[in-house]
């Protein structure tokens, strides 16, 4: 077994001080929430620090809530040799949420980012191809949001069963 | 083959000559039914389980599934068909050559399923996009209740005229209700 999450919340604390928000280590899946403007080079520091090895990326999710007026996009990290793990989240503003990509430090993020950005409408600053992955490319609004409304319609086919 | 399956519809007898012409086409076609390969969802597994060994298509003609709709003239639709996909069904639907029947399998095809109030994405019914002549519920159905469709879109095979291939007077019609009005 590798690093406990204290020790490697201890770590990005170190090298990150004053951009982590947050820190939840003896919560049930333990997370750090750092600045939007680190991500990406936490997510090379978490990737290349020899203690840390985090060689996979194995979600980028987002939550919207808006009570709190927020979109929360999360990363999960995982180490396959050190076999720990590690959920950073962002938390963007609700009407222009919007996040430095890093599609450059894990090849898996594309497509991940994709679909958070379909679902969500998170906007991912430098990502080569930023375009709808789920929805069709003509679909309007972004259907994980909580006042998302189905439309009455799409392309001439009813979508409201009365 | 049973021998009531052999017995000409009652529909037909009013032309002596084209009668026995279109009852001898309508048993060779009815008795090699070329499904179209097209499975989306869930439904398809099911489909494939009806053509596998223990349920076995292939006793009733219809093991030839066509990997391509020009040669094919019965459409199972299995599965979920969402908004993105309804535009390639509707092709597929227009490519096969008359005279073509659809069969709906499963409840997202019949009118959306478990996605009928909050699936944003899924098409309530596939009959709003492409006629659809014989529904088969179940979530997904059984392999005897997709063998049933099956005889039942035998059944309205064996009723088609040689003259009328495009099955004007059979062909049900893309279903397009009217908003509901105000009270």
């Amino acid at each position: 077994m590798g690093l406990e999450s204290a020790q490697i919340h201890q770590i990005v604390k170190e090298k990150f001080a004053d951009s982590v928000l947050e820190e939840a280590a003896d919560a049930v899946d333990p997370f750090i929430v750092v600045k939007p403007g680190v991500i990406e080079d936490l997510a090379y520091f978490c990737r290349d620090d020899t203690r840390l090895e985090f060689d996979l990326l194995s979600c980028i999710s987002g939550v919207d809530y808006p009570e709190r007026n927020v979109i929360e996009v999360i990363y999960c990290l995982d180490s396959t040799p050190n076999k720990h793990w590690l959920i950073v989240k962002v938390v963007l503003p609700r009407d222009n949420p919007r996040v430095r990509t890093v599609e450059n430090v894990w090849r898996t993020a594309d497509w991940h980012e994709r679909e958070t950005y379909d679902l969500l409408g998170v906007t991912f600053e430098g990502h080569h191809n930023l375009i709808r992955i789920l929805c069709a490319e003509d679909w309007v609004g972004y259907p994980l949001r909580r006042d998302y409304v189905m439309p009455e319609t799409y392309r001439g086919i009813r979508n409201v069963v009365y | 083959m049973s021998p009531e399956n052999l017995t000409p519809d009652p529909l037909v007898k009013n032309l002596v000559f084209m009668n026995s012409v279109d009852y001898l086409v309508n048993l060779t076609r009815s008795n090699s039914v070329w499904p179209l390969t097209f499975g989306l969802a869930c439904c398809a597994i099911e489909m494939m389980a009806t053509g596998a060994s223990k349920y076995d298509i292939a006793r009733f003609g219809s093991e030839a599934f066509r990997a391509t709709p020009r040669q094919a003239d019965l459409m199972i639709v299995a599965g979920t068909v969402t908004h993105k996909m309804a535009p390639r069904v509707k092709r597929l639907y227009d490519q096969m050559p008359e005279p073509k029947y659809v069969i709906a399998m499963g409840g997202c095809v019949i009118r959306g399923g478990p996605y009928v109030k909050y699936g944003y994405h899924v098409v309530k019914g596939v009959d709003l996009v492409v006629p659809v002549d014989v529904y088969v519920p179940g979530c997904p159905p059984r392999p005897e209740a997709l063998l049933e469709a099956l005889f039942k879109v035998q059944k309205l095979m064996r009723r088609e005229k040689i003259l009328d291939r495009t099955r004007k007077t059979t062909k049900p019609e893309v279903y397009r209700p009217a908003a509901p009005q105000a009270v």
